[in-house]
């Protein structure tokens, strides 16, 4: 008598036709009305001043409508401080908007907008502009600066303390039978969704309409509300659909503000994209990082110390580090545990949250640590971890809210064939290629907003519901999930529900971001679209003429869009037959979320365990990842289709940091080297192996309504260190740097 | 890879008239229609298409020619959109992702991509879609790895490429397969 559930099926996309005709219409396909385009132009300089701007020649040239500059444009309301925008508030990226005055602080700092009636024409004038500086000596690498290393009072935005300690390390290190002290170097690295970043800004009046490339339509408008002296109520955002985001349309940068400037100025519509160029330099980057990691065992490989420090470029404006020390430091049981950020200003723009923002590049330098351990042991590394498993969140004590990470150890090393690995390096070839074969664990902590999410459910007369909240779809497949959870709560079938977002005009939701965006959103749809099974089964119990009149709402169920008592489901009527008997249109409902107060005594990760088969060729020093498999614990899974691609984009996304992504900045220019992508390497196609992927469903019962945990990011973390342990078991040889490259396996 | 194609020269027509750099009257061929603007000689297809015609199917990732996001066909070969001039396909076939379904009946690459979940964002897929189908005529879907190879100038960042493989597979198979319609 049970219908399937929609929530977990293997759904196919619902924006699906739209993505494959080119239907799916993205913020810079936006052209209301005669729009103008805007270009930015970046400083040249990586620190000093403006001391002339030459706008004769550019504003002589064609179509040119406007220049603005810190001469002339008007200056910013106020200048919001840096809170990541998952607390809901206004988010800038950093807290410095250009414009304000001529003090260049890093290259690519937008020092002009040019405006004309066509793209071109606003590039041509922008490279007519004759921009002078007086350059000062700029500081950009960790070389450059490492004497003034401070330790700040928190990072990332003040969530993050600089320094978490339990235990006494010293005493740990001291109690230890075997240690392991290394550095770990890694290259900055940029996101560089294939969408960049835009904005189509209009104005009506004093109502200004934003079409934003944006991870929270609310964090773009509340951003650029306070930064041009607006309210809120004035500003809409729309963001049906964005191109990729990897965390680098999490925060709001300049250009949204700015094209909403540009446009009042000129009094048209006014489009701004940036560059792939300006893609470097305009939406935070992943900074470049040194991490030193001092590891105490007994001959058991107890963890009996962990010392974990990070040193890292920040900008001269804000303490920016990502959280690197986190889950590294949560993991594994170790009763001593020092970890401490340091940081050095530089002439950068603030660095910001890149796809598993610190856990990715701690969980490197940890797993390795821990191959490097298991190997001086001569311990299994999968049984390694398991002596040092915690089923308690170490820094707090609370116990996980669920975990399944033995599960995924077992399922994962089962799929890949962890059993038929020599320990022994270099034991394994094929032909003049050595075959190596690695693991590390992989946890991602579950976020919660700190505002109620919302959303809002209606179902008309005819039995079709339509479910709404406010955000955007940067590919996790959102509109689909949300659907399938409005189906089962509603009792519809699922081609007669329908998911609306992308729009402030709808119910508010926070930047999905952290990986909790399933999460919330599924909470907040679930609740709206309860809170209307609810209202419409009480209202058929209050009705008369309704078979379920005066029944007890407890002992009634839905399915296929009836209401039925659940032990004679022929008692009972359709939505339809309600609404029509009550000349009622619709009936709406709506729903907020909020975390439960117990989540605080739980500690939350999705965890899994990660595997990679990689090739070299000791010849050419190439690595070549032949296989991956993971496998993962997010809770419950909402469809099992787009659940598995963001955990293979975040899996390949780890091959690319381990082996292709890296910049890094010209000290003499103050300058990133790579600002393309035929310089800044990712994965193409011809370097993506099989992924295989294992969904292991854990119940939890604390982290939100569904038990969702979230898939987003827990996919790259472990990712890069599985592969440079698999490039160690190769060759031998431990490469204590990302990206791991050819000149390093000569 | 797909190095970019400059659709070939007007026949022999000896010296071309010279036109622009200010704005001149430029017909296109777009998916079968004929499609007459203003736009100065230095404007990209892509930018022709996207911001003249309002065809915004094919999508900017760089405008560089690294990406592939703005892959279109001119004379059904695979071009970079951003690195070739609207004026140079006057006379020449332009199809875009927008010219692929017929009617409502989508192409069987489209909806093997829907399928086997050949994307997440959905912005570089108009260009994968684009050089997918067209590899599949150029007979380069022998094996994983040729596809894979033939399938690198289209960068996806949500690193789909393990799907798209399996769906250029899927539509090269049922093409083999004499129980499955034609593509
Ligand atoms: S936009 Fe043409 S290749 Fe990227
Ligand atoms: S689907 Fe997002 S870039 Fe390919």
């Amino acid at each position: 008598m049970t219908t399937a559930l929609a929530i977990g099926q293997p759904t196919d996309r619902v924006d699906g036709r739209h993505k494959v005709t080119g239907g799916a219409h993205y913020s810079g396909d936006m052209l209301p009305g005669t729009t103008a385009y805007a270009v930015l132009v970046g400083a040249r300089a990586a620190s000093g001043r403006i001391t002339g701007i030459d706008t004769t020649e550019a504003l002589q040239a064609d179509g040119v409508l406007a220049i603005l500059t810190h001469e002339n444009l008007p200056k910013a309301a106020a200048q919001p401080p840096l809170i990541p925008s998952l607390a809901g508030m206004p988010a800038p990226g950093q807290t410095f908007f250009p414009f304000q005055d001529d003090v260049v602080h890093y290259a690519g700092q937008p020092v002009a907008l040019v405006v004309a009636d066509t793209l071109e024409r606003a590039q041509h004038a922008g490279a007519l502009l004759r921009i002078a500086y007086a350059e000062t000596p700029s500081v950009t690498t960790l070389d450059q600066a490492r004497e003034e290393a401070y330790e700040p009072e928190a990072i990332f935005g003040g969530f993050v303390p600089g320094r978490n300690t339990r235990g006494d390390i010293e005493a740990g290190l001291a109690r230890a039978d075997v240690r392991i002290d290394a550095t770990y170097t890694f290259a900055a690295n940029h996101h560089n969704p294939i969408e960049p970043s835009a904005t189509t800004a209009a104005w009506d009046g004093d109502q200004l309409t934003l079409y934003d490339a944006t991870q929270g339509v609310a964090a773009t408008q509340l951003t650029v509300a306070a930064l041009l002296g607006l309210t809120p109520s004035k500003v809409h955002v729309i963001s049906h659909y964005v191109g990729g985001s990897f965390g680098c349309k999490a925060m709001i940068w300049a250009h949204p503000a700015l094209a909403a400037l540009a446009a009042r100025h000129v009094q048209r519509p006014v489009k701004l994209a940036l560059t792939r160029e300006q893609m470097f330099t305009s939406v935070g980057h992943r900074e470049e990082q040194e991490q030193r990691i001092t590891l105490g065992a007994d001959k058991d490989g107890r963890l009996t110390a962990l010392r974990h420090h990070k040193l890292s470029p920040t900008s001269p404006f804000d303490d920016w580090a990502e959280p690197s020390l986190g889950v590294a430091s949560q993991i594994y049981a170790c009763p001593h545990y020092e970890g401490v950020y340091r940081l050095v200003r530089a002439n950068t723009m603030t660095p910001t949250f890149m796809r598993a923002p610190g856990e990715a590049s701690g969980m490197y330098a940890l797993e390795t640590a821990m191959d490097d351990l298991a190997h001086q042991l001569g311990i299994d590394p999968i049984d390694l971890r398991l002596r040092n498993y915690t089923d308690m969140d170490p820094n707090t004590g609370n116990p996980w809210s669920s975990t399944g990470l033995k599960e995924c150890y077992r399922r994962g090393a089962e799929r890949f064939g962890w059993h038929r690995r020599n320990p022994e390096p270099r034991s394994h070839r094929d032909g003049r290629r050595l075959l190596g074969y690695g693991m590390a664990t992989a946890g991602y902590p579950v976020y919660g907003p700190n505002n109620p999410q919302r959303a809002r459910a209606r179902l008309y007369a005819d039995g079709t519901a339509v479910v709404q909240a406010a955000t955007p779809d940067f590919g996790t497949g959102v509109a689909t999930v949300m659907t399938q959870v409005t189906a089962d709560a509603l009792g519809l079938p699922l081609d007669r529900c329908r998911f609306e977002g992308g729009d402030t005009t709808l119910p508010t939701i926070a930047a999905a971001v952290g990986s909790s965006g399933a999460g919330m959103i599924s909470a907040a749809v679930h609740t709206a679209a309860t809170n209307l099974r609810n209202q419409l089964v009480a209202q058929a119990i209050g009705d008369a003429q309704s078979p379920l009149h005066g029944a007890d709402p407890a002992t009634v169920t839905v399915r296929d869009g009836r209401m039925m008592l659940r032990d004679a489901p022929e008692t009972g009527e359709g939505y339809a037959e309600l609404l029509h008997r009550n000349v009622l249109p619709d009936v709406e409902a709506t729903g907020a979320w909020s975390p439960s107060p117990e989540s605080a005594h739980y500690g939350m990760m999705t965890f899994g365990a990660q595997f990679a088969e990689v090739a070299v060729d000791p010849d050419l020093g190439l690595a070549r990842v032949r296989r991956m498999v993971g496998a993962f614990a997010p809770g419950r899974v909402l469809n099992a289709k787009t659940a598995r691609s963001q955990l293979m984009g975040g899996m390949l996304w780890g091959l690319g940091q381990a082996l292709l992504e890296a910049n890094a900045m010209d000290p003499h220019r103050g300058r990133w080297v790579a600002s393309s992508l035929g310089e800044y390497l990712v994965p193409v196609n011809a370097d993506a192996p099989e992924v295989d992927i294992e969904l292991i469903e854990v119940a939890d019962k604390v982290v939100n309504p569904l038990g969702v945990k979230g898939v987003g990011e827990v996919g790259q973390v472990g990712a890069a260190a599985a592969i440079a342990n698999a490039i160690h078991h190769a060759t031998g040889r431990r490469i204590r740097k990302l990206p791991i490259t050819i000149e390093d396996l000569l | 890879m797909s190095a970019p194609h400059v659709p070939s020269r007007a026949p022999a027509a000896a010296v071309l008239p010279e036109r622009g750099p200010e704005p001149v009257k430029i017909t296109l061929s777009v998916n079968g229609d004929e499609h007459t603007f203003d736009a100065e000689p230095r404007v990209s297809l892509l930018d022709a298409l996207r911001e003249r015609l309002s065809m915004t199917g094919a999508k900017k990732g760089c405008d560089q020619g690294t990406c592939g996001a703005c892959t279109v066909w001119v004379d059904g070969r695979r071009v970079l959109a951003c690195l070739t001039l609207a004026i140079a396909c006057e006379g020449h076939e332009v199809t875009t992702i927008e010219g692929l379904a017929q009617g409502d009946e989508l192409h069987a690459v489209q909806s093997a991509f829907i399928e086997q979940d050949a994307f997440q964002c959905g912005y570089c897929t108009p260009g994968q879609i684009m050089s997918a189908v067209a590899l599949l005529k150029e007979g380069h879907d022998g094996d994983d790895a040729e596809i894979a190879e033939w399938m690198s100038g289209n960068i996806c960042r949500c690193a789909a490429y393990p799907h798209i493989r399996a769906a250029i597979r899927t539509v090269r198979d049922r093409s083999r397969d004499p129980s499955h319609g034609q593509t």
